[in-house]
């Protein structure tokens, strides 16, 4: 009698899980229940697929194909908040800017930034670079200006190979004053691509 | 203090918890309960005080949930006077013995039916039913008999 109980047991009934369903629900009852600190969300474009992080501030982060998405979500979990979810019905709108902007019928984001992962000179240098028009450049030693220290060039360009959020906030506008690309995090070939599309690749 | 990212714990767990609620409360249940973990878990999580063992952590959630389902179906019941309309809607097209086993599992105390499923549905050794539920191997083994006991008393009822 035991045995057979015991193999009834053994035998439950399964069901499959749904794991869209339930991304789909949980993102839904989160972000109604502000528990949803930080969602992310893979997007396709010409030059890799990118993951961007979205807090109810605004955009905190775009991460190229290279960069490994554990590094990424542990520092984001450390720094921000591990109240992270993969939702991207929430980055839908860095979603569409994005293919606005690579699909050339976009020239400035009009995205909120969340700039919880950057702190101090480098903050300022940052902000002084988000206002870089489309299709424009500026040296290092413009934007370190800017930012407050003009002889701060190199401190600048430090800043900008942290930054945390490429392509909307344009770090490849930054370039060396002879017009040497400078140096770019996602690698320049990535710089080189985002010049062209805006039609300022420097020509040498 | 390091907690992974909240997302991990879905990647990881989701279709054992599934499976854990499946047996636990039934296939139509099963989905709102795991639901409830998560968000339960999700809202107490920048609280924990460290990661160790999230898996147990989350399993007590699930077993919280499970009762509460389990309750409400009880009240939902006992407030029903129309019986007929109810029976329809609680139970599945086909009510075989399995049916019958597995509405008894339901109402057994919380810690032994997790226990059961746990030992015979996961089919695991005592220590680690009790590092899943975070208690002893021994508490295990007694939750397990326990349930066992009760049940068969029930079925051969």
């Amino acid at each position: 009698m035991t045995t057979d109980l015991e193999h009834q047991l053994r035998n439950a009934p399964a069901a499959e899980l749904d794991r869209g369903a339930l991304a789909a629900a949980l993102a839904k009852r989160a972000g109604k229940a502000s528990l949803l600190d930080v969602a992310f969300a893979e997007i396709d474009s010409p030059i890799g697929e990118l993951i961007v992080f979205v807090t109810p501030r605004g955009l905190l982060r775009v991460k190229y194909a290279d960069e490994p998405i554990e590094g990424v979500l542990a520092e984001v979990a450390t720094r921000v908040s591990p109240r992270i979810l993969r939702a991207p019905s929430r980055t839908d709108e860095a979603r569409r800017q994005l293919e606005g902007y690579f699909g050339l019928r976009r020239r400035t984001f009009s995205l909120p930034i969340d700039w919880s992962l950057v702190h101090g000179f480098a903050a300022g240098v940052l902000r002084q670079t988000a206002r870089i028009p489309f299709g424009d450049v500026r040296s290092y030693g413009q934007v370190a200006a800017k930012a407050g220290s003009p002889r701060a060039a190199r401190a600048a360009g430090n800043a900008l190979g942290s930054n945390p959020i490429p392509i909307v906030v344009p770090c490849h506008r930054v370039l060396h004053a002879d017009g040497g690309l400078g140096g770019y995090s996602g690698g320049l070939d990535r710089k080189r691509y985002l010049l062209a599309l805006e039609g300022s690749l420097p020509v040498r | 203090m390091r907690l992974p990212p909240f997302q991990r714990l879905i990647d990881n767990h989701a279709a054992e918890l599934h499976r854990f609620l499946v047996a636990s409360v039934g296939v139509v249940d099963a989905e709102d309960c795991l639901q409830d973990t998560f968000l339960s878990a999700l809202r107490a999580y920048p609280r924990l005080r460290h990661g160790d063992n999230l898996r147990a952590w989350l399993y007590t959630i699930a077993q919280r949930k499970a009762t509460d389902a389990v309750r409400a179906h009880q009240r939902h019941r006992a407030t029903d006077l129309d019986g007929v309309a109810e029976d329809r809607l609680a139970s599945p097209p086909h009510r075989s013995a399995d049916d019958e086993l597995w509405t008894s599992v339901r109402g057994l105390p919380a810690k032994q039916r997790a226990a059961l499923v746990h030992r015979f549905v996961f089919d695991l050794a005592y220590r680690d039913v009790g590092e899943r539920m975070g208690i002893s191997e021994e508490a295990a083994r007694q939750n397990v008999s326990a349930g066992l006991r009760r049940l068969r008393m029930e079925v051969d009822r």
